[in-house]
């Protein structure tokens, strides 16, 4: 089993609610959690506005998925990359975002932060390592 | 779009009977669906129909079966996160018995 | 002549912005709709380009995506569905750089 498990990355780079992407990925990510492969997830570009908190869509009739993010743990997503340059252009903090955790079932539950900031370069560092890309 | 009757009221639901609007569902609703499987909901059950519907609240999907393993697992404790014990309360599937009894949606990645 | 002219894109999308709020004259009004609201965020990169627009964006598209209104850049106007439509009406053409 161990030699055949994957690393697989999923690449968001586009915001929530103006195009179906960012809710068609999540679910393709929840799906594929369940083949227990070594899964990661990027959010770049306009991607890093997916986690942006206090998300209210009533006033634009759709399904605010933005609390499924939280979920990601649960499904032992535990590698979430958010590039820098990304939220610096768009005038955004780490504090603007979701405080992503998991907890380690072998620390008795200890919550651990799954938010990596990363720049360009050492995102491309993580892209290189990966065996399989998904984009979105 | 199909329905089902409980205690006189209607609720719409799917082809598969799972609720069209999981904001109907009340727990009249809910045995009537396990009746029709010949499942009697006994405590144990409703213990994981409540987790389902806690869970759904606050992250808007349906846990997999192995998240709902490990989370029934840490809530209600160990002797009940595992899938023997998940699958003896629901046989067609923890995931999509429980869901459907829960008036979730069917579990994304369930087919 | 006054021309009412509507972004729905992000402006780190692409160039929709940039286009809209360069080619505007003195009199016309600029509509952040959808995605185009991220451009009247105040410490975002694009706002610079919203400097002497006449600007409102739609309050409905800010809350879905978690932008509150002390964000906005300075002089930004909010408004609702109802505001949208009176933009409509008070200009005499409507522009969509889609």
């Amino acid at each position: 089993m161990a030699e055949e498990t994957k690393k697989f990355m999923y690449i968001n780079r586009k915001a929530p609610y103006g195009t179906i992407y960012a809710w068609e990925a999540l679910e393709v990510v929840l799906i594929g959690a369940a083949f227990e492969q070594d899964v990661s997830v990027t959010f770049m570009d306009d991607g890093v506005y997916q986690l942006v908190k206090g998300q209210d869509t009533s006033g634009i009739g759709m399904k605010n998925f933005s609390p499924t993010y939280a979920a990601l743990g649960d499904f032992e997503i535990t590698k979430i990359y958010v590039e820098k340059e990304s939220l610096e252009e768009r005038g955004l903090t780490l504090d603007d975002l979701q405080h992503l955790v998991w907890e380690d079932e072998d620390e008795d539950w200890a919550e651990k932060d799954s938010i990596r900031l990363v720049n360009r370069a050492e995102l491309g560092d993580v892209l290189a390592d990966q065996d399989v890309l998904f984009n979105f | 779009m199909s329905s089902i009757e409980a205690n006189g009221k209607t609720y719409e639901t799917d082809e598969e009977g799972y609720l069209a609007d999981l904001n109907t569902w009340d727990k009249d609703v809910a045995a009537v669906m396990a009746g029709i499987d010949d499942c009697e909901l006994t405590d144990s059950h409703w213990e994981v129909i409540n987790f389902l519907r806690e869970y759904y609240e606050e992250y808007q999907i349906a846990p997999a079966v192995r998240v709902l393993t490990k989370a029934i697992g840490k809530k209600l404790g160990k002797d009940k996160g595992n899938s023997k014990y998940l699958y003896e309360l629901f046989p067609y599937g923890p995931a999509k018995q429980a869901c459907k009894y829960a008036g979730l949606p069917k579990p994304t990645g369930c087919v | 002549m006054s021309m009412l002219h509507l972004v729905n894109k992000s402006p780190y999308e692409n160039g929709n912005l940039n286009t809209a709020s360069s080619i505007m004259k003195s009199g016309d009004v600029l509509l952040l709709i959808e995605d185009g609201v991220y451009g009247a965020v105040k410490s975002g990169k694009a706002s610079a380009m919203l400097e002497g627009c006449a600007v409102s964006v739609m309050g409905p598209d800010l809350a879905a995506r978690g932008i509150t209104e002390d964000k906005l850049a300075d002089g930004v106007n909010v408004v609702d569905y109802a505001g949208f439509v009176e933009l409509v009406e008070k200009n005499d053409k409507v522009q969509s750089w889609l």
